[in-house]
């Protein structure tokens, strides 16, 4: 946002530089919930244990407190039925940390609290007490073999959790700030490289991480020659005149039509139309479950490429018209045809600009949500969209997104509560990859500008 | 003065007719040429004959055609459709806007050097090879010996020898015009158009780009802007004043300097008008 420079005027100034402070802290405000939100879920907080006065135990991470009662994070949904407890601040008659509560992930029923009280083996041993413990920090670290935990949580309801159930273990209560901060970068890592567990509430988010990727790479592929082809004819073949303005109106504008608008056009055009007629030429065999007529990772590309289309070109355009004709002129007087001239010195000086260009085409593109939906995305799909299995890039598979598994998570999934932490961690990621990509903008361009201005000096 | 009190006998155009060329032959034949910029003339009917192997200054008030009239000399304004040319210039004989004619060949032919020096965003040793690349030389020990030979004929080489691979841009000013004089003169042209090449320079780059032109007739045609009389009286051995798109005399340039056929040439060179 630029404002325009008042001088002299108080009011204006006052006014105008309260927008400019509103806004930024709007902007800062964002990213300091979002990413201390999304980077606190991965720290292993102490687990609290609570005798109420009317004798029941709780044990839990407190999470929030309003009105003079407290939000504890009591995981146990199979015994339980839910996650979160209120609990009055005035009926806490004591608050212990017990060193031997345990914090596990399962891979079905979420997260559990509470304490070991024995150990199987493959051997048929059954371990006790420190013994079990020290076999079981011994089997997560890959290092011994255990089949069944026995555990219970704090009001002594007894539960097995098969081993390979359990997606991470640790006892917070007894980590020191290094153990922490080393089982935090692990958490992190764990979310960055794996694949969403329990129905979506947990895990991680590597195929969202991939599928996003993977499309906007496609999306680049097919959106960089056509919008570069498009503006170097807009700009510099076709002969300027009314024809061509109307052209530049209509893509500016074709900028601002709604994202779903394209998914709908997508789903008509791509999928229906042209996957339809796939099928039956060549995928007829499997018909009527439809191979390239139903959405998938091409189709999705394609629409967004159709969506960044405008953002290229404009870009592009704008890169060409900054060639002096001083430089263009220069170039023909030494003998060079106009394709030579454009080859040789017009469009390496606007290669910056090209690239700024499809850099803001791809964050565009990474952050949309609304017309992936219509064209090809899926709420899981655990298997990434390349394998050793000819022909290699499945284009005609599902694939998961970054974007719309936020959604997911936090409206559509089962416990959309617990899920919440993973969230703002997904938002996080996606701020992230967003900000890096305009960052890239932002610098190439001030390259460019340095570039003319050396220019204009001389 | 305005154009009004010019006598009838003055207003008179001269053809070159007046001029001709004991000790060579005619480079440029300009024949009755006319052009306008969106139906605004801006050349009437002119006839002009460039010698070849002189130096030939076009000199004349801002605005009056100069320009215009040596960016018809290797068909610049074919990129500009709002131009309409009437009339005919002969190379060498050969009409330039024959059918037969590749304009690519003749641009290499008439080489120009803009006002403003134009180096691309290249190193020196780039910006030299640059047209003798697209003439489709590519052996590095050819073009090496093309760009020193090039850079020496405009008087540059010692300047940049130690560092041809710096950037065009990191030269000065008069450096820079000497290197676009030393990329044109690299693709061995006939003729060299200057459009005021000194104008955006100081005196004593200026002096050398003169000492340059002087130096290069010997090799090719040089015909050159300037609205500096100094100049043109300096380098040219023929001078050609031009007034609001009109030839009004051509001569040689001692001839023109000392004893002017027409008023409104004098009243230009001694600057009293203009
Ligand atoms: N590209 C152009 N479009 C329209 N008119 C032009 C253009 N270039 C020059 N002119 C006009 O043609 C006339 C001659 O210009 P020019 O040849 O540049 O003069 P000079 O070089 O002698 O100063 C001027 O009146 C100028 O305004
Ligand atoms: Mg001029």
């Amino acid at each position: 946002m630029r404002i325009p420079r008042v001088g002299g005027d108080g009011v204006w100034r006052w006014l105008s530089g309260a927008c400019v402070a509103l806004s930024l802290l709007a902007v800062v405000a964002l990213l300091v919930l979002v990413v201390t939100r999304g980077l606190a879920h991965f720290w292993p907080a102490d687990i609290e244990q609570l005798t109420l006065d009317d004798g029941q135990r709780i044990a839990g991470i407190a999470r929030g407190s309003e009105a003079g009662e407290q939000r504890y994070f009591t995981a146990n949904r199979d015994l339980d039925g839910e996650v979160w407890r209120w609990v009055e601040t005035q009926a806490i008659e004591r608050r212990e940390t017990p060193p031997e509560l345990l914090y596990a992930e399962r891979r079905d029923w979420g997260p559990f609290i509470g304490r070991l009280t024995a150990l199987e083996t493959p051997a048929g041993e059954r371990l006790q007490g420190a013994e079990a413990e020290r076999r079981l920090r011994r089997a997560l670290a890959g290092d011994a073999e255990v089949t069944t935990l026995h555990v219970r949580n704090v009001e002594g309801r007894a539960l097995e959790v098969e081993f390979a159930q359990v997606a991470s273990l640790s006892w917070p209560n007894r980590m020191d700030i290094g153990d922490k901060l080393a089982a935090w970068g692990h958490g992190v890592w764990r979310f960055l490289s794996e694949a969403p567990s329990d129905g979506n509430t947990g895990g991680g988010v590597w195929p969202a991480i991939f599928g996003t990727l993977l499309m906007v790479i496609l999306m680049s592929l097919v959106v960089t020659p056509f919008g570069v082809l498009a503006a170097l004819y807009l700009n510099e073949v076709a002969r300027q005149g009314p024809l061509t303005r109307l052209v530049r109106i209509a893509v500016r504008n074709l900028a601002g039509v709604p994202s779903i608008v394209y998914g709908v056009f997508g789903l008509g055009v791509f999928v229906y139309g042209l996957g339809g007629h796939l099928d039956s030429w060549f995928f007829a065999e499997r018909l009527p479950s439809p191979t390239f007529g139903t959405g998938g990772l091409l189709w999705a590309s394609l629409t967004l490429a159709l969506l960044t289309l405008p953002v290229v070109i404009v870009a592009t355009e704008e890169g060409l018209a900054r060639v002096p004709v001083a430089l263009r002129e220069g170039s023909l007087a030494l003998g060079a045809t106009r394709f030579e001239t454009l080859r040789r010195v017009v469009v390496p000086m606007a290669l910056p600009s090209m690239l700024t260009g499809v850099i803001l085409a791809v964050a565009r593109a990474a952050g949309e949500v609304a017309p992936l939906m219509l064209v090809g995305v899926a709420k899981l799909a655990p298997e990434i969209p390349v394998d050793g299995e000819f022909p290699y890039l499945h284009l005609d598979s599902k694939f998961m997104h970054l974007g719309y598994h936020l959604f997911d998570l936090g409206f559509a999934s089962r416990d959309a509560e617990a899920a919440m932490p993973l969230v703002f961690a997904t938002a996080t990621l996606l701020v992230v990859v967003i900000v890096v990509l305009n960052l890239t903008a932002i610098i190439l361009r001030h390259h460019l500008r340095a570039r003319h201005r050396a220019l204009e000096h001389s | 003065m305005s154009a009004a009190s010019f006598s009838a006998a003055e207003t008179q155009r001269f053809s070159s007719a007046v001029v001709d060329f004991p000790s060579t032959s005619s480079c440029f034949d300009i024949e009755a040429l006319s052009l306008a910029y969106e139906g605004k003339p801006a050349l009437r009917d002119l006839t002009l004959r460039v010698p070849r192997h002189r130096v030939t200054a076009f000199i004349g008030p801002s605005g009056c055609g100069k320009s215009t009239l040596l960016r018809g000399l290797n068909r610049l304004h074919d990129l500009n459709d709002q131009v309409t040319r009437n009339g005919h210039i002969r190379l060498e004989g050969q009409d330039i806007h024959g059918r037969d004619v590749d304009v690519a060949e003749l641009r290499r032919r008439v080489g120009m050097v803009f006002q403003t020096p134009n180096p691309f965003p290249m190193s020196i040793y780039e910006n030299v090879a640059y047209g003798v690349r697209l003439q489709g030389v590519k052996r590095k020990r050819e073009l090496d010996e093309i760009v020193e030979w090039a850079l020496q004929s405009a008087a540059l080489w010692e300047e940049v020898k130690a560092d041809l691979h710096a950037s065009a841009w990191t030269l000065s000013g008069g450096q820079q015009q000497r290197l676009v004089i030393a990329r044109t003169l690299a693709v061995r042209p006939d003729v060299l158009l200057l459009d005021e090449p000194a104008s955006a320079l100081d005196p004593i780059s200026t002096l050398k780009i003169e000492e340059l032109i002087r130096g290069l007739k010997s090799q090719l045609t040089l015909i050159l802007v300037t609205h500096n009389m100094q100049q043109a009286a300096r380098v040219s051995d023929y001078t050609a004043f031009l007034h609001a798109g009109e030839l009004v005399e051509y001569a040689p340039t001692d001839t023109l300097f000392t004893n002017p056929r027409l008023r409104r040439t004098e009243d230009y060179i001694t600057g009293r008008v203009g």
